[in-house]
């Protein structure tokens, strides 16, 4: 017969394992590894607060009001931007001398001074003492306007989630569409929102990321994807609109903030309420060779926007396992992960926005893989109980093989059920073969509904014994990312941080990225001490005017 | 049906073939697709028709698979896809025979060379370095295809070419601009310049190739372009003169197959293989 002190003991036990969840991590090497992240992050912040980029500025002008292109498709936002950047410089930002011009007479409205200041005809200047602050509070009230936009947009979307509906199951399926064309996403999108998606993703066309302007209105080609532009966006989501009330279930829009026109896309998401932006800290860095500060500038104004438009982010940690070997830089996703939550989290972000990704791309022909890849999205699933997480299907080990890749997705989605996935992306069986085929997605969704209806239930009797194989895996990767992040932190020789010293050194994805080099380092500017951006001010102080 | 008595007529063709009877035992020139029985020429095929499902439409599948010389034709699956769609799975015998000997295939033209024999030869026959610049051209960032080619965690078991000590190798990844690329090429004094093509949407591989090659033709003086090599899944056998390239690799090619064409087109024309070959490249 057990003691009284014994059943004490066991109550305090089973206390320990729900805090710890089915893992029994160890709550102080968590808090540790999380103080390292904050650690390898925080200089970085600091480096991003002293800089700004031309993207963001641009994406101010755009909160102000400022739409459209000429004929040549150039963005007025570019031609005022590059303008004031040309004629006074863009230390203290540039809605300063932009407003100060409005004042001053030099054009009626901000599209009529964009168009003069593509012809070369308005002049601009850095006002000082009472014309600087008169113009400060003009810029704020037109930037304020752009920021109460994005306010109504959120309000809209608790009110539609409100009235149709969040998806029954969890996790939300992510569908992509991605024909090039918009009129021909939109009866895509809503054909695979009635057979079942809940996210819709219009992939970008692929060359986008490195265009240093937003291309403007409706396009109808594209690489590989299809053109963020807010027109698109509009058009996108107010089909979406009309297929949520059919279904009664409220469809989300996903797009991409990345590449060298981050907040301005983070921005138009916005304004358009778009629901979900991949948005991560370091892919363009690692995969499109943007510069590091540029991006870590643009992304932090871009989390910024997207915290107050309660958009929900994704992360791009997959990417890093189609790179390197999915079980040897299994820590590298951990850290990454660490990273973007410390990074999120700075930006204003809560954690129900925080769709971390990893993704299941371990080779099927090792032993255990399955196994491996169930520890290792616990893993992601304990550290961050509130983040719905973003889990990717298998890419690299599809070989054609349709019949073999249908299985291997099956496996996929029932990882994705045993861990409590937030975020499903749905797996193709014609992965590396063809861009989806309406039968490919058909059967795709197939798989996955069999899966959740039949094993959707699997979070709950899943207690992986304890120290087994997948306890003891999921520790190990902590403890290996805890050595990478201390690695990190303590590599500081160089007067970089060192997080920056990292991602020069390949730490991931085997990338060598130094802070001096990458596209888009010249749209870079170190602030003045007076430097003023409203938007920014906005963002940060929660204030609406 | 009398699908037994075939497999066992099979059987007795195979283990004891009449005077005269052309036997299976010994394979023919002649193919036809193997379900469980030869010579039953059992194929399966998916597809789906813009129709809604019904009887007009499983008549329309099993017209279409007959056309394709499948007969009969055994539909055992459909499904509506949505009100406009439907999916179909049929099976059956196709007509259709094969004549193998009939079938042009490129052998592979070099030698497989071990990495100390690649090393040996280039040191040998080069006295320097064998430079060669690679990436992920256009707007293509699947880098998949160029990794296990360079980076020393190779591929399918082999090395990249960044292990081998007499290549220089200057991966410069994905997203790369073409003028970016011909320029690093001309730094680098490039022997060989190895590019891979994954996305294929619109058929953006040959548009990114010929672009590619076209522009290393303008830069260099004539003679002096460096080698120009493309992979990927989806490039066509024997259209590398077309594309203006001087040789592509397929799915599967592994880089100790690379390294050894390079050491033959560069370096050691000697490693060239006569009529020897055993498998065809890729």
């Amino acid at each position: 017969m057990p003691s009284r002190r014994n059943c004490g003991r066991r109550y305090a036990e089973r206390v320990v394992l729900r805090d710890n969840g089915v893992l029994e991590l160890d709550p102080t090497q968590v808090k540790y590894a999380r103080s390292r992240a904050r650690k390898a992050g925080r200089p970085v912040v600091n480096l991003a607060k002293r800089h700004t980029t031309v993207s963001v500025e641009r994406a101010t002008l755009r909160l102000a009001g400022l739409s459209g292109a000429d004929h040549e498709n150039v963005p007025w936002v570019n031609h005022l931007l590059d303008s004031v950047r040309a004629q006074v410089g863009l230390e203290h930002g540039v809605t300063t001398p932009v407003w100060d011009a409005l004042i001053r007479g030099e054009a009626p409205d901000l599209l009529t001074l964009a168009q003069k200041a593509a012809g070369g005809a308005a002049t601009f200047r850095q006002p000082e003492g009472k014309a600087a602050t008169t113009a400060r509070k003009q810029a704020r009230s037109a930037v304020a306007r752009g920021i109460r936009t994005i306010d109504a947009q959120r309000k809209t979307r608790d009110k539609l989630i409100a009235r149709h509906g969040d998806p029954t199951q969890k996790p939300w399926i992510y569908l992509i569409v991605a024909t090039g064309d918009i009129y021909e996403d939109i009866p895509q999108a809503q054909a695979a929102a009635r057979e079942g998606a809940d996210i819709i993703a219009v992939i970008r066309s692929t060359g986008q990321s490195l265009l240093d302007f937003v291309p403007e209105g409706a396009t109808r080609e594209g690489y590989a994807g299809t053109y963020a532009t807010q027109e698109n966006f509009r058009l996108m989501r107010a089909a979406l609109d009309e297929t949520s009330k059919e279904l009664g279930r409220y469809i989300r829009l996903t797009n991409y903030a990345s590449g060298l026109c981050m907040p301005e896309i983070a921005t138009l998401a916005g304004l358009e309420r778009l629901d979900m932006m991949l948005n991560d800290s370091m892919y363009g860095i690692l995969f499109r060779d943007i510069n590091p500060i540029r991006t870590f500038v643009d992304q932090r104004f871009s989390r910024q926007i997207h915290a107050r438009a309660g958009i929900i982010i994704n992360t791009g940690e997959d990417n890093y396992l189609t790179t390197a070997d999915a079980v040897e830089a299994a820590h590298t996703v951990t850290v990454s992960q660490l990273l973007n939550e410390y990074f999120a989290k700075e930006a204003g972000l809560a954690d129900w926005q925080l769709g971390l990704g990893h993704a299941f791309e371990i080779d099927p022909s090792i032993p255990d893989s399955f196994r491996l890849e169930l520890a290792h999205a616990l893993l992601a699933r304990q550290l961050f109980p509130d983040a719905p997480l973003k889990w990717m299907p298998p890419t690299k080990h599809m070989t054609g093989d349709i019949f073999r890749g249908y299985l291997l997705d099956g496996f996929f989605n029932l990882a994705g059920a045993m861990t409590g996935q937030g975020i499903l992306l749905v797996g193709m069986m014609t992965e590396a073969v063809v861009t989806p085929w309406i039968s490919d997605r058909d059967l795709a969704l197939q798989n996955v509904r069999y899966v959740l209806n039949a094993a959707g239930g699997l979070t709950e009797d899943f207690h992986p014994p304890r120290d087994g194989f997948i306890q003891t895996r999921a520790r190990q990767v902590l403890a290996d990312s805890i050595d990478l992040l201390d690695s990190i932190v303590g590599d500081s020789t160089t007067s970089d941080p060192p997080l920056l010293a990292a991602i020069a050194d390949g730490t991931f994805g085997a990338m060598k990225r130094p802070a001096t080099k990458g596209k888009g380092l010249d749209g870079v500017v170190r602030k003045a001490a007076a430097y003023d951006n409203p938007a920014i001010d906005l963002l940060e102080t929660g204030e609406t005017r | 049906m009398n699908r037994r008595n075939d497999a066992h007529e099979a059987r007795r063709r195979r283990e004891n073939a009449l005077p005269g009877e052309l036997s299976i035992k010994t394979p023919g020139p002649i193919v036809r697709p193997y379900g469980d029985t030869t010579g039953d020429g059992m194929v399966q095929l998916s597809f789906t028709l813009p129709r809604p499902h019904d009887k007009r439409a499983e008549g329309a599948a099993v017209r279409m698979a007959m056309a394709m010389g499948i007969e009969p034709a055994l539909l055992v699956h459909a499904k509506a896809i949505g009100p406009d769609f439907t999916f179909f799975v049929v099976y059956g015998p196709v007509k259709h025979l094969v004549d193998i000997s009939a079938i042009d295939i490129v052998e592979r033209e070099f030698e497989l060379l071990s990495s100390k024999e690649v090393n040996a030869a280039v040191k040998k026959h080069l006295r320097r370095k064998l430079v060669i610049v690679g990436g992920c051209i256009g707007t293509d960032a699947h880098t998949v295809g160029i990794d296990a080619i360079l980076n020393i965690k190779g591929f399918a078991g082999e090395k990249g070419l960044e292990y081998y000590r007499e290549l220089s190798v200057h991966n410069l990844g994905a997203q790369l601009a073409i003028p970016e690329l011909v320029e690093s090429a001309r730094e680098l004094k490039a022997d060989a310049v190895l590019v891979s093509q994954v996305v294929t949407q619109k058929d953006a591989h040959i548009h990114n190739t010929t672009a590619m090659s076209a522009a290393f033709r303008e830069a260099f003086p004539a003679g002096k372009v460096p080698h120009l090599i493309v992979g990927g899944p989806r490039f066509e056998e024997g259209s590398a003169g077309v594309l203006g390239v001087d040789r592509i690799f397929g799915r599967g090619t592994t880089p100790g197959e690379v390294a050894s064409y390079l050491v033959h087109a560069l370096v050691d024309p000697a490693t060239r293989v006569g009529t020897t070959t055993t498998k065809a490249a890729s």
